[in-house]
């Protein structure tokens, strides 16, 4: 028989809920992650070779993960691609119908050898995820000073301890879990620093309290982390943040300020901590260069863009669905219930079945927590007033803050992607990854001029936009790929 | 000219540096564009200022004009002003020279006949051998059949290059719309009098096209078609390297390909450096509208062609690409001055790849034409009423092919 060959993308709670859901709709699936293991950042795992008896101890949900994980990867419709890159989408020509062609690296990143291939599936699920976005400051750049993402990446992933004296400083519930990890993997955690004072993060999280429970499966969870918190005395401050890091060639102090709600710095309230290492996060930016890449629709929120979707996780790109945190940051049990639903309808699923309406629920509870959190844990505006003109804001390329404001307020160079060419803010290697949003915001400020402003047939300048998604050797894309055949029509046997 | 208001349409390269020398002429300048300056093409490309590529005739003959420019302009901009100088500093001005590499036999012929025609036309073309190739670009291919070394070739950052000259055009006098875009003309007495615009009516003596490959649409709103077409190119960008490449390498082929007008997607090798470390792999050209897809069988196309020049190059991590128009005119000449159709409207436009190189001579040749003053070189060639630009029988804008 025919089946619906569906490539998703990820392999994250979402992708793994997608591929799950697209096999029982009876299509076929090409599951594809840069990762030797599926998990995404939620699901580290250990590699295999350093695998611990019991990951579970540092993972929630591990069992209900790992049986959906082994259901997956044994599929005999399920090709499973670990350590795949997708280095470009190739959107068909205006009204041919179906997704874009997926052109993917197949091999370590850092080894040789890599083999070019091309899919040309029935659907495609995007479900990358979102990574750290943390704010620049004075000292940000020093070694020693990680963003949470990382940190918490190498005490679960590697067991590796970041330092002894740490502060855990940003904004957001993920402040508990990093500084857990932390202590589980044997740091001194001195204290951990919420930059929104606490008046507005009770507002945040106690507004309509009656919808709480049904929205916050996550909630045991952050009691469970406050509670180690306490366990181990360290102290949870709020409407403070680390407004400077300081050190030689390491970090060796921070500056701790008290923050008004507008996160304006209270003068005269600065004390300095020494420090071997400071965690960092203000939340997560979506990993959004493959939607854009497809042609989706982006939508706006305060909280920064994501992928427009429908009820059913289809993106404005015919034959494109979007799953997890690059359609909202709501957390894995949403992005479980998106990437089910996503899968499904995918896969070429019935989309009136009742039992999706368990799903649409779960996710929408999912969606209603994440919009609580972004209400409680907001970014204050004023956050810039802690810049100097010496502040690294391009980590890849040293622009700093001056240099930025200059390009900026010269009217005749104030167009956003002039301004990225004449100071190199986010060409560096890691392609504005980490200061793209931010490049962005402040050039916006210093400019008055709107990012992203489109052109006939020239790309907006939108810091997502990276027709290259993952880099390339020149070796390896001037060899023809290794084209799969069938596409969407293939006998599966 | 004092009060004579001249109407800058377009403020990519080839609009700054009309608006500069007009303004410094003494008109009166407003520079339109509906986005920001340097926006679109001129930040699409590489920043090339070539006098390899040309054949001798008029194209030439401006783009040794042009060349003798830059540096002089650079650094009457750079004398104006603290905040001028810093504009010019981004240009990145680096007169490093371009080498080109025949990889056959009778590429090899081509080529010295080329550079022997080129010499003849006064541009420095010096054959090199072997030895001389290997210390000039150590890293180039030995499976080469012959190299000529063309000192005059320059590179700059071509939206600072923009930016610098639009400094300057404003530092003189000259003002600038952004946002601001063109919906049509109101005419008077057979005259282009002002342009309807999104924000509202802009009076003028004298309007200049200067919008690149959105000329043709740009004089369709005014009511007087031209033949500008969109031609597609894509640039590769590596991840910054250790000193690599030292002068703009191309292949030999990409001369013809310049040359060219055929309908089919072209790669050829051209391969630099930038002051920051990265290396510029180009250049395709195909016909695509304004369709701004990147095409995987392109880039991979262009990282094929570098190959054979700089083999050594192969594990070098690609990290973005990016893509432009270029304004193309059948006949691969600009469109430099008044149009007979409608008195008041004047076009500095259709420079193709050669924008950069170009803008500063065609500058300096639309002023002494506004002014009626003789000009530097023969514009004549140039002129709009020519057939390549406004019919009859050339295809249209509306007829695209990939």
């Amino acid at each position: 028989m025919t089946r619906r060959h569906v490539a998703v993308i990820g392999a994250g709670p979402a992708g793994l809920a997608a591929a799950e859901a697209a096999l029982g709709a009876g299509a076929r699936v090409t599951l594809i992650d840069s990762e030797e293991q599926p998990g995404g950042q939620y699901h580290r795992m250990l590699p295999e070779p350093y695998a611990a008896t019991h990951p579970e101890r540092l993972q929630h949900g591990w069992n209900a993960f790992d049986r959906r994980r082994r259901r997956v990867l044994a599929h005999p419709r399920c090709a499973w691609w670990p350590r795949t890159a997708v280095w470009a989408l190739e959107r068909p020509d205006p009204g041919t119908p179906g997704p874009p062609r997926v052109h993917l690296l197949r091999g370590p990143a850092d080894g040789g050898g890599r083999s070019r291939h091309v899919l040309e599936p029935g659907a495609l699920v995007l479900a990358v995820g979102a990574h750290d976005r943390v704010l620049p400051f004075p000292g940000w750049e020093l070694p020693g000073v990680f963003t949470a993402g990382a940190a918490q990446a190498l005490a679960k992933g590697e067991r590796v301890v970041v330092g002894d004296r740490v502060v855990v400083a940003g904004t957001g519930p993920f402040l508990l879990p990093v500084a857990g990890s932390l202590l589980e993997a044997g740091s001194r955690v001195l204290e951990v620093l919420e930059a929104n004072p606490a008046a507005t993060v009770a507002r945040g999280w106690l507004r309509r309290p009656w919808e709480l429970p049904a929205q916050a499966a996550k909630l045991p969870e952050l009691v469970e982390y406050a509670a180690d918190l306490a366990g181990h005395r360290v102290p949870y401050r709020t409407g403070r943040t680390v407004i400077e890091a300081r050190g030689a060639d390491q970090v060796e102090e921070v500056v701790i300020a008290r923050l008004r709600a507008d996160w304006s710095v209270v003068p005269g309230s600065e004390r300095t901590v020494p420090v071997d290492a400071l965690c960092v996060t203000h939340g997560f930016s979506p990993r959004l260069e493959l939607a854009v890449a497809a042609g989706c629709a982006l939508r706006a929120v305060s909280s920064g863009e994501f992928v427009a979707v429908d009820r059913d996780q289809r993106t404005s790109c015919p034959g494109v669905y979007a799953a997890g945190e690059i359609t909202g940051i709501a957390g894995a049990q949403a992005a479980r219930a998106e990437g089910a639903l996503a899968g499904w309808v995918a896969g070429g699923g019935d989309s009136r079945l009742p039992a999706l309406l368990a799903l649409r629920r779960s996710r929408d509870q999912g969606r209603a927590f994440a919009r609580r959190l972004a209400r409680a844990h907001p970014i204050g505006g004023q956050w810039p007033g802690w810049l100097r003109p010496r502040t690294v804001i391009c980590r890849c390329e040293e622009t700093d803050y001056d240099a930025l404001r200059r390009a900026a307020t010269g009217q005749a160079g104030a167009d956003p992607r002039v301004i990225r060419l004449r100071t190199r803010a986010g060409l560096g290697p890691c392609q504005a990854r980490v200061c793209g949003p931010t490049v962005a915001e402040l050039t916006e400020r210093l400019s008055g001029e709107a990012a992203g402003r489109q052109v006939q047939g020239l790309p907006a300048a939108s810091p997502h936009r990276r027709p290259i998604a993952q880099p390339i050797r020149l070796g390896e894309l001037a060899a023809p790929p290794e084209r799969i055949p069938n596409s969407d029509t293939e006998e599966w046997s | 000219m004092r009060g004579t208001r001249v109407a800058v349409l377009g403020a990519g390269i080839i609009g700054a540096a009309c608006a500069r020398e007009l303004a410094l002429a003494g008109f009166d300048v407003t520079v339109v564009d509906r986005g920001g300056a340097a926006a679109a093409t001129t930040s699409h490309g590489e920043g090339n200022i070539l006098v390899s590529d040309k054949a001798p005739g008029p194209e030439l003959e401006l783009a040794q004009l042009s060349r003798r420019l830059w540096p002089e302009v650079l650094a009457a901009v750079a004398e104006r002003s603290a905040q001028a100088a810093e504009a010019v500093a981004a240009v990145e001005w680096q007169p490093k020279g371009g080498i080109v590499i025949a990889t056959t036999d009778p590429g090899a012929r081509r080529l010295s006949r080329f550079a022997a025609e080129q010499r003849a036309a006064s541009v420095r073309a010096e054959v090199l051998d072997s030895a001389a190739l290997a210390e000039a670009e150590p890293f180039v291919t030995r499976d080469n059949t012959a190299a000529v070394y063309y000192p005059q070739d320059a590179q700059v950052q071509p939206a600072a290059a923009a930016v610098a000259l639009l400094t300057d055009a404003l530092a003189s006098g000259a003002r600038l719309r952004r946002e601001c875009e063109v919906l049509g003309a109101a005419v008077r007495g057979g005259r282009l009098t002002a342009v309807r615009t999104r924000a509202g009516l802009i009076e003028a003596d004298a309007f200049v096209n200067c919008a690149g490959p959105w000329a043709a649409e740009l004089a369709d709103r005014l009511g007087v078609p031209v033949h500008v077409r969109p031609r597609r190119g894509d640039v590769l960008v590596t991840a910054p390297l250790p000193p690599t490449v030292f002068h703009k390498v191309y292949d030999a082929d990409y001369v013809a390909a310049v040359g060219s007008g055929t309908e089919e997607s072209q790669t050829s090798a051209v391969v630099e450096s930038t002051p920051a470390g990265t290396l510029l792999l180009g250049s395709s050209r195909r016909y695509a509208g304004f369709d701004d897809r990147p095409r995987p069988e392109v880039l991979s196309s262009i990282a094929a062609k570098a190959l054979r020049l700089f083999p050594c190059l192969a594990d070098v991590p690609v990290m973005r690409a990016y893509g432009g128009f270029r304004p193309y005119v059948p006949d691969h000449l600009p469109v430099i001055g008044a149009d007979p159709r409608l008195p008041g409207l004047w076009h500095a436009t259709g420079h193709e790849g050669a924008g950069i190189g170009l803008s500063l001579g065609t500058a300096r040749l639309l002023r002494d034409l506004v002014l009626g003053r003789p000009t530097r070189i023969d514009a004549t060639v140039f002129r709009v009423d020519r057939p390549a630009v406004v019919g009859p029988g050339t295809p249209g804008s509306s007829e695209e092919t990939v």
